[in-house]
């Protein structure tokens, strides 16, 4: 196989929050009836989590679940390991009505760390990033200026963000703006 | 700026991160109708000063379409409700009702 890069190689940048890209990761859309045993099966076999509820994350680290609408979620697992899991969840899913594809080369990821984490995100998307109402465990998709993110928290200073592949540099250079020295508002302080 | 109650994923999504679909509840009159019910359903729309239902997609977000009823005078929402359905539910006509008694879009009131 060839040597996979991932978008951004790794770049990173230090301003009010440090902002990387986290290199390659796998990543699995599985789309199916998040409701069924079989399911929930193929879920806990892949990525040893149980089936995440409505807007939940269960990841930790390199390896989870993510729940992106009623019947669609994005398994986390070893970017190494990608291919080898899609496998096996077809075998596992053999007769249902459900869907796994490796996304992982479609895809970029990146973590905003720090204690002004929130600002950051806070500045790129309409979403309440207050304490409270977006809490570690929470996954929400929406956008980033202008493209589409998918983002949550790992803990209280520091987010992950998936965003396609074709827009990473967009997003790497959006949040170094959002994170520039100095520019720190304090609105959730 | 229109905040819409996603009914899939739960968010209270800001209008930016939603497309629009149009005039909600159109009945489809495709090959085989008539001229006239074809030329409706292309382009006749409601186009109303008041309550008016609509459709919209979570683009941004879960990708899932879904319905929502409300003012086109003030902005105010209604409600929203699932896609799946050729009629607004009754207790969306209802919250309606509540609000601007004596409304009627299409042939409902």
């Amino acid at each position: 196989m060839s040597d996979a890069k991932s978008a951004l190689n790794n770049a990173s940048f230090d301003g009010i929050a440090r902002v990387e890209e986290c290199g390659l990761q796998g990543m699995i859309t599985l789309r199916g009836d998040l409701g069924s045993e079989g399911m929930s099966k193929a879920v806990k076999d892949a990525v040893g989590q149980g089936m995440p509820g409505q807007r939940e994350v269960k990841v930790e680290g390199d390896t989870g679940a993510i729940w992106m609408s009623p019947d669609e979620l994005l398994l986390l697992v070893p970017h190494a390991r990608a291919d080898e899991t899609c496998a096996s969840l077809a075998e596992t899913l053999r007769g249902e009505h459900a869907l796994a594809v490796n996304v992982s080369d479609a895809r970029a990821l990146f973590r905003v760390s720090g204690s002004p984490a929130r600002e950051v995100m806070g500045k790129l998307a309409p979403v309440d990033f207050a304490p409270g109402a977006f809490e570690p465990g929470h996954i929400r998709r929406s956008r980033m200026a202008q493209v589409s993110a998918a983002f949550w928290m790992d803990d209280a200073e520091s987010f992950r963000i998936i965003c396609f592949r074709s827009t990473a540099d967009y997003v790497f250079k959006l949040l170094k703006a959002a994170a520039q020295p100095g520019s720190a508002v304090k609105y959730y302080a | 700026m229109l905040l819409l109650h996603c009914p899939y994923c739960g968010v209270d999504a800001e209008e930016t991160e939603l497309s629009p679909g149009g005039e909600a509840h159109l009945t489809r009159h495709g090959p085989g109708a008539s001229d006239d019910d074809f030329h409706d359903y292309l382009f006749t729309r409601e186009n109303p000063r008041g309550v008016h239902f609509d459709r919209w997609r979570h683009a941004h977000g879960c990708g899932k379409w879904f319905h929502a009823a409300r003012c086109t005078q003030t902005l105010e929402v209604f409600g929203t409700y699932s896609a799946q359905t050729s009629a607004p539910p009754q207790k969306i006509c209802d919250a309606i009702s509540k609000k601007r008694p004596g409304w009627s879009w299409r042939d409902l009131s």
